[in-house]
């Protein structure tokens, strides 16, 4: 069958992407603030999928938010990247999976740059060589974690046990998506579906029932802005355009936001509080906050993990409104529980967010 | 008088971000930090064509350049194959080589970046570390982060994550052997003495404006470049 319109823009960005054996490569950001999430891919990857993944101690930072902050020049971070790779080759894998989209990111225009400027790649050999007597070759397949999940989408819709549907309407969850900028804005044919029509995030929600909403700023930046963020004069920046897009976004009435950066799910999650708690003021239907999800944890819900093993718990928008509508078998009482059901107290609740008797 | 736009040159990612600039303002209308702040891309990507050495002196020195995202939407649209993230990248760049950095009152933010970001970096092998988050600093992580910082073994540990421990996993420890390579690359590579470089003229610009600068993170002046904002910058 021909395919027209955005379904035919949408093949010319069917990027390629290895089947199996990986060298998983964490993500500063993810670790710190969705750990729970990079738990789940390894299962996911692992268990469900049984593929050969590497998670390997050694590797370090790619030094991105660094790099991005403008403190780390470019020389270093081309080396540090490069030790990586060499890790990498020294462990015997070739395809290279970041679970950061700086990261990824930062990984492609750094490929780019050494095939652009060789001298930069000679270069960054000779540094390496002599910081640390390693030598490296350059990934056969480089592509961001969320790439794998969607490589596997319909494996993983045929494992499946809830799907994105409100099951008491049988209507379709209506999803926006956040794709990150480095994901695709510097190099579209580097992402699924490019920086105008990004499928990466959609696919997945279509294979698993759901439905994507094509909201006006679904391509605007989050608003980290690297020292944007940072450093505290500077946060309105970060602020105002999360906002922007929470205002874009809201006539739609979504179930929730779905992400591909580490980053971008801590500001819309974040921003929403800060705006709930200032303003009084939340963005989805019935009085309630969007809430907010990785597209591991959003993985992990369709396979039927425990919302408190992904770390639902370390949001800050509430997430029951959304396994009540999925109708998830989850337990209340467990949500702040440690190891062993450890008694750990609770979070202050704010007010609008409070859920049911909390 | 120093040739900083040869020297802006030789950098690839002014090579890579400069085309010939129509003046479209397509990046202007789609740049995030051109809504909240006196900045337009556009007019940054026309400067530097003139290839006017003495702007681009200007511009070191300017809070201009430290205005932008890099988040690179400008890649994307611009039907010119210009990147003004690239060009802001390289100019800061410079800005810092050269010490003209501490002139502007975002330039002096380099210093709490390079002291958070860029310290976490060689004594983690992390650009963010958990256990350095607070909401003193960062009020937005909520009240949820506040559970966590008070219980952060036991709520990391709940969600499969090894902080502080040896082996692979999530803010595993990462060994001292590898965090020597990573202080081997900063040595070699410019790393080590551009942190060097920001400490220096840092301490020489908080001696001129009189203000306390200690190693440590509660001083006058890295509490001043971290909260002080001057409405200015959003006056259009
Ligand atoms: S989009 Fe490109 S050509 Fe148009 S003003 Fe910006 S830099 Fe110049
Ligand atoms: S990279 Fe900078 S100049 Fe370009 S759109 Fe983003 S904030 Fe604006």
């Amino acid at each position: 069958m021909e395919q027209t319109g955005k379904k035919a823009i949408w093949q010319e960005y069917q990027k390629e992407i290895a089947e199996d054996k990986y060298y998983y490569a964490r993500s500063c950001i993810r670790q710190n603030f969705f750990p729970g999430s990079e738990h789940a891919f390894l299962n996911i990857l692992r268990n469900n999928l049984k593929k050969d993944l590497h998670d390997d101690a050694k590797h370090t930072t790619c030094t991105g938010i660094g790099y991005h902050s403008d403190v780390v020049p470019m020389e270093t971070t081309m080396t540090v990247v490069a030790r990586n790779f060499s890790l990498m080759t020294e462990a015997g894998y070739q395809n290279y999976i970041p679970s950061c989209i700086t990261s990824f990111g930062l990984y492609t225009e750094i490929i780019e740059t050494w095939k652009h400027f060789p001298e930069t790649l000679e270069k960054t050999r000779d540094f390496l060589f002599k910081a640390t007597k390693r030598t490296f070759d350059l990934p056969n397949n480089l592509a961001h974690t969320s790439d794998i999940i969607y490589k596997f989408r319909h494996e993983i819709a045929a494992m499946a046990k809830y799907k994105l549907v409100d099951v008491h309407t049988g209507r379709p969850l209506r999803i926006v998506d956040h794709i990150g900028c480095h994901y695709s804005k510097m190099f579209p044919e580097k992402g699924v579906g490019g920086a105008e029509y990004p499928y990466v995030l959609a696919g997945m929600v279509e294979a698993w029932g759901g439905e994507t909403i094509d909201y006006p700023e679904r391509r605007h930046c989050c608003g980290f802005g690297f020292r944007q963020y940072l450093v505290k004069a500077n946060r309105s920046y970060s602020l105002s355009a999360s906002r922007k897009k929470f205002e874009s976004m809201q006539p739609y009435e979504p179930d929730f936001i779905i992400t591909n950066c580490p980053g971008c799910p801590y500001f819309m999650d974040r921003w929403q509080y800060v705006i709930a708690e200032t303003e009084h003021k939340v963005y989805g239907a019935g009085g309630k906050a969007i809430p907010v999800l990785t597209y591991e944890e959003m993985a992990g819900l369709v396979l039927g993990y425990n919302p408190w093993d992904l770390g639902l718990q370390m949001h800050q928008v509430p997430i029951e409104p959304l396994l009540e509508k999925m109708r998830i078998a989850y337990n209340p009482a467990e949500k702040y529980l440690g190891v062993n059901g450890k008694d750990l107290g609770k979070p202050v609740i704010p007010e609008l967010f409070k859920y049911q008797d909390e | 008088m120093t040739d900083y736009f040869s020297q802006l040159s030789e950098d690839v990612r002014f090579q890579e971000g400069l085309n010939a600039c129509i003046n479209c303002g397509t990046c202007t209308a789609i740049c995030p930090a051109a809504e909240v702040y006196d900045y337009d891309p556009r007019i940054l990507t026309d400067m530097l064509q003139t290839r006017n050495n003495e702007m681009v002196e200007e511009l070191l020195k300017s809070d201009m350049i430290w205005y932008c995202g890099e988040c690179m939407s400008c890649k994307t649209r611009c039907p010119r194959n210009n990147v003004p993230g690239l060009l802001v990248i390289a100019l800061r760049n410079l800005s810092q080589k050269t010490g003209f950095f501490t002139e502007s009152e975002k330039g002096r933010q380099q210093l709490f970046l390079k002291r958070s970001i860029g310290e976490w970096i060689l004594n983690y092998g992390y650009c963010v570390y958990a256990p350095h988050l607070h909401t003193s600093m960062f009020p937005e992580l909520g009240d949820v982060w506040d559970w966590i910082d008070n219980h952060m073994d036991d709520v990391f540990t709940r969600v499969g994550a090894k902080l502080g421990k040896d082996g692979p996993g999530i803010l595993r420890k990462i060994q001292s052997e590898d965090l020597d390579e990573l202080k081997a690359i900063f040595d070699a590579t410019g790393g080590t003495e551009r942190y060097e470089t920001i400490e220096k003229y840092s301490a020489k610009k908080a001696k001129e404006m009189g203000l306390n600068l200690d190693e440590t993170h509660n001083n006058e002046y890295f509490l001043k470049i971290y909260n002080d904002n001057d409405k200015n910058h959003h006056e259009f």
